[in-house]
């Protein structure tokens, strides 16, 4: 059960929050011109990889608002928490 | 009434002037105040508790705490039965029912102990080995198998109690009340750190209880109580007996289950059975204490085979005599001190024997003085006896300790054999928390790695194996934490407790398995009936990792998770495969450290607290009326109103007529309603829906439909403009509060720079659909100012104005074909509208009609239900909404729709059906296949999606997904189902066109 610092209402716990999985996946504007596997890659594909994972947090039982955490997969530390739109954090590796 | 046989006249932390009456398998018994079930079964001589679970072998306790494998019984009855508690937890209580399990039909006399005998038909992995051939006569075996090697039976009346739950935050909880976790707590409680105490048992103390040991020169216990009463005088420390910490989760979270009124027969009327706690701690520290693990032995479950320290416990404790003459086996120190308290009690002590050559110098006088007769680097080879024990053979080890010198050796008659294998510290909690095991080759017994979480590790269960490091470690912990938790002492700290003095430790000398005789089974875990010739065999047949093991042999799988058993299985794992223990590795422990009741677990949410539940504004009326409800999301919804002798059908096919022929009306409040604003409002549902919105004119309404990103259609529903930056969405009853986070998503993290704000106002609106041709003269009653004509008040648009005297606002869309008027007033109005409409309605016979009545009015004219015809793998070419997609714009979803699978003819796509047999009512979900013969293999073509009985066509009609559907109006095709297949004509996926009467 992760403790998150909501930017808005500060520490509260998972049960108020939905994860919206992997941050930083921009919608493509030139859909039209991509090819299948690409726009597939957009839609479907995300790393889900061990380490150091930037993704997406809605604190949907309190103000409602989207935010972006870094958090590592395998202890579930909180590395960071920025709002929406900032640029990944420097993170040591 | 039974005697207690085996109580000592003295000693121990019961109240001999109370009785308190109880029953063991309807035996009437009586015990103190102060006793467990386990140790007032023992003080009346009930030595014979269980059968085993797979062999049915005669069962005693051997253990006195959570770690017991054997005493598992069935406690109170009715409602209240719990199975599989154990015996050695249930504070005994007056009026105390108790069974025991896993026997049929009776526990001296069980059926099931011919598996003993049978045994070649059980190894390791008998479930995948014996059984598996032929593979349909598996649920056959199974039930033999399960009714023969079972644990208890759940109870079936409803349980009467409330359980509850609690949230807590602290800066230090301390899991474990013994003098480690004791000390932990005062040191942090006393720098002000709001500090949690939790310990399984009734009275706080741990090892103390059922030792004599001292600290500051007086019984361990007066500290244990002085400590008590500090704390709870401490308005910053909260005590938590009988408390289990079961779970230890991220971001420290810990689960613990307070047994409130488990000590008694019944909950007292404030009170909950149990509570479950959900904590958050800064820092946790773990004073967990060890487990004492048997040896390895032939016919080591006999009852009257015991934990050395567990016997210590009954005689101490409960001043119970577990036996009259004990022989004790140890490969340890710590059990020199059950022997010199057993004969301190007065019961005879044949013999110590200790499997190490070289004996502990501080203990050997003390035994000397007791006339207890030490016999070194010996074993005790077989135990003699079947229901109970009767007598050892002692054999002398021989140098390599894998074999014996001079067969199995002295024979010593006796009816308890204490064991000591050497202790665990019980470290499950730190494991689920994230940190690793080590080994330690010199303690024989894993450590605490690094932590993970803010947890320390406090007393035994870091290894600490002293009274005096213990107190003193325990302190530090408890200190630190606080500090980390940014608590810091003011001031002298209280003086440190000190331990009376004890004896230097000689190494303990594991030998995994002792050897002797060979004819006997030498059990490893009691409770799932695992013994070292399982183990082997599994070594043998190639298993190399302890958890592939554990799956195999089902060691450590039973409800005390292995506490007696793991590391005894790892180490004849490893001796097996001659490697060293931690290349076999442990096993993950996983929550809950203990077992957790369904009833605490759910709570206060059972019954009508399940789920929140929604209502609408004329919720009272439909009861009032008869409705059937349904439940759509959290709504209860009308589903029909049967009259007086109707059953569903006929109720369903009136209300359709009514629609079709006069007036109906419906509650439409449920409908999610989303109020969106903004000067992009417009195009931010440009970019929502499929479908173009900029050029909706103000006081329009248009149908939408929303797509994922993966071109499939999630929610449809019609949206009117009210301003120029001002729209109303209506949605899905189901859907609406996906369909608002989706929006709110898109919003806030993908396009910041429109300006658009999205508010839910489902529920600010009661809303009555009323349709059917005499829905026009009804509205016109009620809104006399208003102009309704077709030319007025055109299909697809909105006014406001007065309805019955009330503000509405009237949509003149519907779902059903016909002419309809949707009116929204103030939820608060709903009722007065409903009824003025009901009263004008009169005169038009005007007809309730709910959920079903509206499926059916939809099918007939081809809407599509959301969830219904749609299953995330539908796309609106598949709906034939093809034509809906605008190609100006961008929207989420669209370039899916031209990606290659969603441009293939032989998708799915919605039809018609019209079975042969007109009564016929199709399975919703029933598979479309292409000839009459049902039989397996068949290619699936589609499927059933709604099937309904239409009273306006006078036959039954279904809606399908169809591999190709588009091109094959007109075709035949099969729908399976029970065994048939049945014939039907595709059709176009309209049945009904009310024509001129919907203008
Ligand atoms: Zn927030």
């Amino acid at each position: 059960m992760l403790l998150l610092d909501c930017p808005w209402c500060g520490p509260r716990s998972e049960e108020e929050f939905a994860c919206g999985g992997e941050g930083h996946i921009a919608r493509p504007l030139n859909s039209e011109n991509m090819d299948d596997a690409a726009w597939g890659d957009y839609v479907f594909m995300r790393s889900n990889h061990k380490g150091v994972y930037f993704e997406r947090w809605r604190h949907g039982l309190g103000c409602g608002r989207w935010f972006n955490i870094a958090r590592s997969t395998i202890s579930h530390e909180i590395l960071a928490i920025y709002h929406v739109g900032d640029a990944k954090p420097e993170l040591p590796e | 009434m039974r005697a207690q046989i085996n109580r000592l006249a003295q000693g121990g932390r019961i109240d001999r002037s109370e009785h308190l009456n109880f029953r063991f398998d309807g035996e009437a018994m009586r015990g103190h105040p102060g006793d467990t079930l386990a140790s007032a079964l023992l003080a009346n001589g009930v030595q014979l508790i269980g059968r085993s679970f797979k062999y049915h072998r005669p069962r005693g306790l051997m253990a006195a705490g959570g770690e017991e494998p054997n005493g598992l019984v069935r406690l109170r009855t009715g409602g209240r039965a719990e199975p599989n508690v154990r015996a050695t937890e249930v504070a005994l209580y007056d009026g105390l029912v108790a069974e025991s399990q896993n026997r049929w039909p009776s526990l001296r006399f069980d059926l099931g102990a011919v598996n003993d005998r049978l045994s070649p038909l059980f190894p390791a992995g008998f479930y995948y080995k014996t059984f598996m051939w032929p593979g349909n006569m598996w649920p056959a075996y199974e039930a033999v198998i399960r009714r023969m090697a079972g644990l208890g039976r759940a109870a079936t009346a409803a349980d009467p109690d409330r359980y509850e739950k609690q949230y807590a935050h602290c800066d230090v909880l301390v899991v474990g009340g013994g003098p480690a976790g004791l000390a932990a707590a005062r040191m942090a409680g006393r720098t002000g750190a709001r500090v949690i105490l939790a310990d399984e048992g009734a009275e706080f103390g741990g090892a103390l209880l059922g030792n004599d040991q001292e600290i500051d020169g007086a019984p361990g216990m007066d500290w244990v109580g002085a400590m008590a009463a500090e704390l709870a005088n401490s308005d910053n420390v909260r005590l938590l007996p009988r408390t289990t910490v079961a779970g230890y989760y991220d971001h420290n979270a810990l689960t613990m289950l307070e047994r409130v009124a488990d000590h008694g027969p019944a909950p007292e009327p404030h009170q909950p059975r149990q509570r479950l706690w959900q904590v958050r701690a800064k820092q946790v520290v773990l004073a967990t204490g060890a487990l004492e693990r048997p040896l390895v032995l032939a016919n080591n479950d006999r009852p009257g085979v015991m934990l050395a320290g567990a016997v210590r416990g009954y005689v101490n404790r409960h001043a119970v005599r577990p036996g009259r003459r004990a022989v004790v086996f140890t490969n340890n120190d710590s059990a020199y001190g059950t022997a010199l308290d057993l004969a301190k009690a007065g019961i005879d002590v044949a013999a110590l024997v200790d499997l190490r050559a070289e004996t502990p110098l501080g203990w050997v006088a003390a035994l000397d003085d007791a006339g207890i007769e030490i016999m070194a680097g010996r074993v005790v080879s077989a135990v003699e006896g079947r229901r109970a024990v009767e007598a050892v053979r002692v054999g002398k080890l021989n140098d390599t300790g894998t074999g014996l010198v001079g067969g199995l050796g002295r024979r010593l008659d006796c009816d308890l054999l204490c064991l000591s294998g050497g202790w665990t510290p019980s470290l499950h909690l730190l494991s689920q928390s994230g940190a690793k095991l080590l080994w330690d080759e010199g303690l024989g017994c894993f450590l605490p790695g690094r932590a993970q979480q803010a947890v320390r590790v406090a007393g035994a269960a870091n290894g600490a194996f002293s009274l005096g490091d213990c107190l003193a470690l325990g302190a530090e912990a408890g200190n630190r934490a606080a500090n980390d938790a940014g608590h810091r002492r003011r001031g002298r700290g209280p003086r440190h407790a000190m331990a009376g003095e004890e004896p230097a430790l000689t190494p303990p000398l594991p030998i995994w398995k002792i050897p002797g005789d060979d004819a006997g089974k030498a059990f490893v875990d009691f409770q799932s009936d695992v013994t070292a010739a399982d183990l082997e065999l599994a070594a043998r047949e190639g298993y190399r990792s302890i958890e592939h093991v554990k799956r195999y042999t089902t060691t450590g799988m039973g409800t005390d998770q292995g506490r007696t058993s793991n590391i005894n299985a790892l180490g004849i794992v490893a001796r097996a495969l001659d490697v060293p223990i931690p290349q076999v590795g442990h096993t993950m422990f996983r929550p809950p450290f203990s077992p957790v009741t369904f009833g605490a677990l759910a709570g206060r949410r059972i019954g009508p607290l399940l789920d929140p539940v929604r209502r609408t504004p004329m919720h009272g009326w439909h009861q009032d009326n008869g409705a059937a409800f349904e439940l759509v999301g959290q709504w209860h919804r009308p589903y029909y109103f049967p009259r007086a002798g109707e059953d569903k059908d006929q109720a369903v096919d009136r209300e359709v007529l009514a629609a079709r022929t006069s007036v109906a009306i419906m509650d439409a409040t449920t409908l999610g309603k989303i109020d969106i604003q903004g000067a992009d409002a417009a195009e931010f549902l440009n970019r929502i829906y499929i479908n173009g919105w900029k050029g909706l004119a103000v006081s329009g309404c248009r149908y939408g439909l929303m797509l994922g990103e993966d071109g499939m259609v999630f929610d449809d529903g019609v949206t009117a403009r009210l301003g120029p930056e001002h729209f109303h969405m209506t949605t899905t009853t189901g859907g609406a509060a996906h369909v608002l986070d989706w929006l709110e998503s898109w919003c806030q993290t993908e396009w910041p720079e429109l300006q658009v704000y999205c508010t839910s106002s489902t529920e600010q609106w009661a809303v009555a659909a009323i349709c059917g041709p005499m829905a026009r003269p009804l509205l016109a009653e009620l809104a006399p100012d208003w102009d309704l004509s077709a030319e007025a008040f055109p299909h697809m648009t909105w006014q406001d104005g007065a309805v019955a005297g009330l503000a509405a606002r009237v949509f003149r869309i519907g779902f059903t074909g016909e002419l309809s008027f949707e009116i929204n007033v103030p939820a608060g109005h709903g009722m007065a509208l409903w009824n003025a409409l009901m009263t004008a309605g009169q005169k038009y016979a005007i007809t309730p009609f709910g959920t079903e009545a509206m499926h059916v009015l939809r099918a007939e004219v081809g809407f599509i239900m959301v969830g219904q015809e749609t299953d995330g793998t539908v796309s609106p070419q598949d709906l034939g909404l093809g034509r809906m997609v605008s190609g100006k714009k961008d929207f989420l979803g669209k370039r899916s729709l031209s990606r290659a699978h969603s441009l293939r003819t032989d998708r799915p796509q919605l039809v018609g059906l019209l079975p042969q047999d007109t009564n016929l009512r199709l399975p919703e979900g029933a598979q479309l296949i292409g000839g009459a013969d049902p039989s397996p293999p068949q290619l699936a073509m589609g499927h059933v999606t709604s099937s309904y009985r239409s009273p306006n066509l006078g036959r039954t009609f279904a809606l399908a997904l169809l591999h190709g559907g588009h091109e094959r109006h007109g075709e035949t095709i099969y729908v399976a189902f029970d065994g048939q297949a049945v014939r039907a004509e595709v059709t176009a996926p309209r049945f009904l066109d009310p024509g001129a009467r919907a203008k």
